[in-house]
């Protein structure tokens, strides 16, 4: 373009001067692009450093010992064989004042086919992990790792193994890192917060309904207004403290189900954990709620009391219909915060060791966080392996969580326009 | 004929108030029985709110306050004892912007009536939304697809079916406000000739910034101005034809020549 003539009685750049300007706010706006690019990038690479931290750490190869070769005991599997061929197994291998005192302990006959297994390996077998390696370190050294284990521990083998696996997600808890599973703590994860949805998303909604619909604007109502917003920033460990004592110690003989005839537990239940998740919940799901009915448009409501429909029919027919994606996706994203949350679990009691799955409210119970959390803290290398793999189920149970969220969302928006 | 079988609607003093400004001042209008009235003036002089005042919504603004008097039925619609809800049933509205609530366009009618304890059977139902379709003139357009969303229907037919759905309630009077502001011209003409339909059986009351419309389709006009401390006051109210033909007033002339507004 050809610079028109200079100007210099304006104030503005005219000609080559206004060429140049608009070149130096254009190079402004590329070079924060460029930094906009980077705080992506850097989300980007801890997420996948995340990944492959705990992908390297769910596969590998492991190097068993045995005192007694499986393959010596049966000619198939052990994992294939029945309970009874299993227990046969296990009469003929230890002491009968041993077998003895296991069926005093539970008769054979009540015992799961799992725990039999259990009992197999951990007193016949006598199978012990002699080392664990990473997914990266078995599929790059895989010689060198050959090399080692021929030296150190010239009975094991070696194998390739994947700590996540079907059977992970079936077995109970166990001390053997080798045969423990997530089952109790899926189980107890799902209970949990299976509750505090019952309990959480009716009182979320009325609180915010309340407040957006019915709460006058006063002095009384704003205070309570700032600490619902406080309140969603409160450490999670304070939640915990708190459910310590109104659930746990408090309410006790609700909690414990004592009241409901339910004997011989405390209050450290899935009822006490499942209302300490509420309250830490709630001010989350109050302040989506209150968000989404404030985005219901004033004109449907306005044609709504134009017809002579009263405020509770304008809310029931108009406000929730029109908010109900935005709330019920706020209340999943809440509860996928509760399904991870430890610190306040560990406070109300989840006990850390237990095989059992929980049957009801009342139980005793563990959590994946908590399952995690105890199997980081543990100094053998196959306990890491297994911690992994347990991150990775809690993972996909988030993502399943968001997408259902983000499932709801659509379907709904799509049935109100 | 007595003033009550002549008139619908009486304000007697009435002003509006938000918070401690006063944005309506002693508004005395007579609206006739099955006539149009039209509010005209320039923005913000209070058309709307006065017309918001005459069934109530104005009450869903939390600051709003209304003094003096609106009569209907010899009755004081802000006397302590009188219901909005049932007010608002009895003179239904029409806005600015078509709002069809998202559902089908057998519900959006059906809506009003059922709230309002609607007694009848499912056949009685289909008819009673086949006569407000009807009334609106809406029916040849929507008989096929009452079931389709009211969003999915153009401008135009919105804001019919918004009259058809505040005909469903079996309102005496019905308040419009601006009406065609988001409509094109033949969207608009279709809007005025259904007026012209609906007075024979309704009261109709309309707030419009387009002159020509006033000129139009009302029978009565009332002029709004701000006065000088910024409350809307009513200029001149009287025959359509006179207020345009014959301005008593020299500021309404004014407006209506287009010199300032």
């Amino acid at each position: 373009m050809d610079a028109p003539e200079e100007k210099p009685t304006s104030g503005l750049p005219h000609g080559a001067a206004m060429q140049r300007n608009i070149v130096r706010r254009r190079r402004k706006g590329t070079v924060l692009r460029s930094i906009f690019l980077g705080s992506t990038l850097i989300g980007l690479v801890a997420l996948a450093v995340l990944l492959f931290t705990i992908i390297n750490d769910s596969f590998g190869l492991v190097a068993l010992d045995y005192k007694v070769d499986p393959a010596t005991l049966s000619d198939r599997p052990l994992e294939e064989l029945s309970r009874d061929e299993l227990v046969v197994i296990l009469q003929d291998n230890i002491s009968s004042n041993a077998f003895r005192t296991l069926e005093r302990t539970t008769p054979m006959a009540q015992r799961s086919e799992g725990d039999v297994l259990g009992l197999v390996l951990e007193r016949v077998v006598k199978q012990s992990v002699a080392g664990t390696w990473s997914l990266t370190d078995s599929l790059l050294n895989r010689s060198a790792i050959e090399a080692q284990v021929a030296a150190e521990s010239p009975a094991a083998t070696l194998k390739f193994r994947s700590w996540l696996s079907g059977g992970f997600l079936t077995t109970p808890m166990s001390s053997n890192a080798l045969i423990a599973g997530v089952r109790t703590a899926l189980f107890g994860s799902l209970w949990m917060i299976g509750i505090t949805i019952l309990f959480a998303f009716p009182i979320g909604t009325g609180a915010a309904i309340y407040l957006e619909e019915y709460a006058r604007d006063n002095r009384f109502n704003r205070i309570i207004q700032t600490n619902i917003n406080n309140l969603a920033g409160v450490p999670s460990i304070i939640y915990g403290m708190l459910g310590l004592a109104v659930f746990v110690r408090l309410l006790e003989p609700v909690t414990s189900g004592r009241v409901f005839g339910v004997e011989g537990s405390n209050g450290r239940t899935i009822l006490s954990a499942s209302l300490t998740m509420m309250l830490l919940i709630l001010p989350i799901i109050i302040i989506n709620a209150q968000e989404a009915i404030r985005a219901v448009p004033l004109s449907l409501r306005q044609a709504s009391y134009g017809l002579g429909a009263t405020k509770w029919q304008t809310i029931r027919h108009h406000v929730l219909p029109g908010a109900m994606p935005g709330i019920l996706t706020g209340t999943i994203l809440a509860v996928s915060r509760a399904i991870g949350e430890t610190a306040p679990l560990i406070v109300v009691g989840a006990s850390t060791f237990i095989v059992s799955d929980p049957d009801g409210p009342f139980s005793k119970f563990t959590a994946l966080p908590i399952q995690i959390y105890n199997w980081t803290s543990r100094a053998q290398g196959e306990f890491g392996n297994i911690a992994a793999a347990a991150i990775m189920v809690l993972l996909v149970m988030l993502l399943t969580l968001n997408s259902i969220a983000v499932l709801i969302r659509n379907r709904l928006s799509r049935r109100a326009s | 004929m007595t003033t009550q079988d002549r008139y619908t609607l009486n304000a007697r003093n009435m002003s509006v108030f938000y918070g401690s400004f006063k944005a309506i001042n002693s508004v005395n209008l007579d609206i006739e029985r099955n006539k149009i009235t039209a509010l005209i003036g320039p923005s913000g002089c209070g058309k709307s709110t006065v017309l918001r005042s005459f069934n109530r919504m104005n009450d869903l603004v939390p600051s709003a306050r209304v003094e003096g008097e609106v009569i209907f039925h010899n009755q004081n619609l802000y006397a302590p004892h009188v219901d909005a809800v049932e007010v608002r049933r009895r003179i239904g509205m029409v806005f600015q912007k078509p709002n069809p609530f998202p559902k089908s366009i057998y519900d959006n009618i059906a809506f009003g009536p059922r709230i309002s304890g609607w007694k009848g059977s499912k056949t009685e139902m289909d008819d009673l939304v086949e006569h407000s379709l009807r009334n609106a003139a809406l029916w040849d357009d929507v008989k096929d697809k009452l079931k389709a969303s009211g969003l999915a229907l153009s401008g135009g037919q919105q804001q019919r079916l918004c009259i058809a759905r505040a005909l469903a309630v079996e309102p005496e009077v019905i308040l419009m406000d601006e009406p065609c502001s988001a409509l094109d011209p033949i969207s608009t003409l279709k809007i005025e000739e259904l007026m012209m339909e609906l007075k024979q059986r309704y009261t109709i009351v309309i707030v419009t910034h387009n002159m020509q419309q006033a000129a139009r389709a009302s029978d009565y006009t009332a002029f709004f101005l701000m006065n000088a401390e910024r409350a809307g006051e009513i200029v001149e109210y009287g025959p359509t034809g006179d207020l345009f033909t014959n301005p008593k007033d020299k500021r309404t002339e004014d407006y209506i020549t287009g010199r300032f507004g």
